[in-house]
């Protein structure tokens, strides 16, 4: 009952935001609901399913490529493209996942070849003339006071309301996969695989089928990327750190839970978004004062909250739900 | 394209190999030991690199010599930050243990940033221009010394953990952590020497490493990669697999510049991890646990 209201209550302040604040504001909660958006998408394979992905930026930078290349090339709007752009990730994790599991590639290495993947494909893209290679990709920007929903060009209210669909879209997906069959199975193979696969559970299959869910969700993210920022150069989207920041999020705010990579998005682009105004405030403007802030930050929360912010905050809270 | 162009460059990418090698070296010994991917490698050779630059700037101190103080002062500090931080983390999970490096490798390239601006440094010596001709055959006085010093440092930790009793006692702690308990070793303090020992190593490669190339922060997280593709396709934990990828890579990133393009040459490297990953995912000299 508790859970319900302040959910009623955080879901209301978030459709009212757009009146009643500033489009500065607007970004930045706009940025903040990118990454719990990419945050849950990788928590599906981190979290669910126990599989650690360090290179969620590939389908973030497929999804936006090929959304972006449809458009400007040939005029097919983003709300086709992201079906393209959903194919393409899904392939791109079912093959990293096929070739993975099926040799057995598990933990560490695991997470050493979805760098590399992500690597190898930013690479790539530098050398496709036809995308712009490492002069980027550009969209045509547009006065933003009209609003295009079919074409994704606006106001950046509307930026705002997209993506807040999507992170809820994403927050009720997962909330219903935990509860699922395969919800269920990939607790069991994140816990103990063999136990697992002694029981009779596929675990190939399914931790094929947490990639492939991962993967289709991050498109999504791409896509709005593209349409939402206009460039896309392979040096920063496919970048590791892309990687990293869509999991400090889940990392910060708890690994496996429903609210974690919310909370740690919301509290991680509040953290650096006030550390650049006190660093500008302070007149320390030396590049790289925020990031060592920011480091620092992270360092004492890993340090001291091992499991993240909500699982203690949920308890403080009695808001913990029955194992 | 003529064989003695080819030669050249192998030689070259041969020479370059064994210091990438010995970078590798220490996260492949970290990782073998105290079972932790130090994702802060990268960064950590930045600073030792940045050391060598600030030692010849001040005492026109020659970056070979330079590798002795700034290895001693790595050790050190790699000796802390494994008793201090990273011991903690030993028995958390990966994704834990990979935001703590993460961490550590953001203050460390912000902090060579705050302090040398985002400029390319690098130091001058006096036979940095110079070669010797073996024929038709032309080497790079700076690389050859680069080399060599590099594979003298290796052969001192091979020679360490195969003679010392301390280095016998880490190796004992990497084969099985609770035997090496039981049998009265302290293998904290063990964990924070092998760290550190890493960290030497990485010390002296950034040393050798400011003859080859200029040294600037963005440097820190592709050399974090590049030292995870050697020792994946030498074999993770492996020393003398280490040595071998490094040599691996160097050589085939020097072709591919050669026969591709330049900037094609980490995507050949890549492509290589992928194989071996795939085909032989313990590495070409490792052995699966």
């Amino acid at each position: 009952m508790k859970a319900r209201l302040l959910m009623a209550a955080l879901a209301a302040v978030l459709i009212a935001l757009p009146w009643m604040a500033g489009n500065y504001v607007l970004s930045v909660a706009t940025l903040a609901l990118y990454f719990a958006f990419t945050g849950q998408a990788w928590n599906v394979m981190m979290g669910f399913a126990g599989q650690l992905s360090l290179g969620h930026s590939l389908y973030v930078g497929l999804g936006a490529y090929a959304a972006a290349a449809l458009f400007t090339k040939f005029g097919i709007g983003p709300w086709a493209g992201i079906w393209l752009a959903m194919a393409l990730c899904v392939a791109a994790g079912a093959a990293i996942g096929l070739l993975a599991f099926r040799f057995g590639i598990s933990g560490v290495y695991f997470a050493l070849l979805t760098i590399a993947f992500a690597e190898f494909t930013r690479i790539g893209f530098d050398h496709i003339g036809w995308l712009g290679g490492p002069g980027g990709l550009f969209l045509k920007v547009e006065q933003r006071t009209s609003i295009d929903l079919a074409d994704l060009r606006g106001t950046p209210a509307m930026f705002y309301y997209v993506m807040l669909a999507f992170t809820a879209g994403a927050f009720a997906l997962c909330a219903w996969l935990l509860r699922s069959r395969a919800g269920y199975y990939w607790q069991a193979i994140r816990e103990d695989e063999d136990a697992a696969r002694a029981l009779g559970i596929n675990t190939f299959r399914w931790k094929l089928l947490a990639v492939a869910i991962s993967a289709a969700m991050t498109s999504f993210a791409g896509v709005f990327f593209a349409f939402y920022y206009n460039n896309l150069f392979p040096e920063q989207i496919f970048h590791i750190s892309q990687s990293i920041e869509i999991i400090l999020g889940p990392i910060v705010g708890g690994v496996g839970s429903l609210f974690g990579p919310i909370l740690g998005a919301a509290l991680l682009t509040a953290l650096a978004d006030s550390l650049n105004n006190m660093v500008s405030a302070m007149g320390w403007d030396i590049p790289g004062v925020k990031q060592v802030f920011y480091g620092v930050i992270l360092l004492l929360v890993v340090m001291f909250l091992p499991n993240g912010i909500w699982p203690p905050l949920a308890k403080r809270l009695g808001l913990e739900r029955k194992a | 394209m003529s064989a003695t162009l080819v030669a050249n460059v192998v030689i070259s990418g041969l020479l370059t190999g064994l210091v990438y090698g010995l970078m590798a070296l220490g996260l492949s010994v970290i990782f073998g030991v105290v079972r932790v991917v130090n994702f802060a490698h990268g960064e950590m050779m930045t600073v030792a690199m940045y050391a060598a630059v600030l030692l010849f700037g001040a005492f026109r101190l020659d970056p070979i010599l330079a590798a002795l103080p700034v290895a001693v002062l790595f050790f050190a500090v790699g000796y802390a930050l494994q008793a201090g931080l990273i011991n903690p983390f030993i028995t958390r999970p990966e994704h834990s243990q990979f935001i703590l490096l993460v961490a550590v490798a953001t203050i460390l390239s912000n902090v060579t940033l705050m302090a040398f601006g985002p400029d390319a440094h690098s130091v001058q010596t006096d036979y940095q221009l110079d070669s010797w001709a073996l024929g038709q055959i032309i080497v790079d006085k700076a690389r050859v010394f680069a080399a060599l010093s590099a594979l003298a440092t290796t052969a001192g930790l091979f020679a360490f953990f195969r003679f010392s009793r301390i280095g016998t006692a880490i190796r004992a702690c990497a084969d099985n952590h609770l035997g090496a308990r039981i049998v009265g070793l302290n293998v904290k303090h063990l964990y924070a020497l092998t760290f550190g020992l890493g960290a030497a190593c990485v010390a002296v490669a950034g040393c050798m490493m400011t003859l080859l190339v200029e040294v600037s922060p963005s440097l820190g997280p592709s050399y974090t990669l590049l030292g995870f593709v050697i020792v994946i396709v030498g074999g993770l934990g492996s020393m003398p697999g280490a040595l071998l990828g490094g040599v691996l890579i160097g050589v085939s990133e020097a072709l591919a510049g050669l026969f591709i393009d330049p900037s094609a040459k980490s995507m050949i490297s890549f492509a290589l991890l992928i194989v071996v990953l795939l085909f032989r995912p313990q590495g070409l000299l490792g052995s699966r646990t």
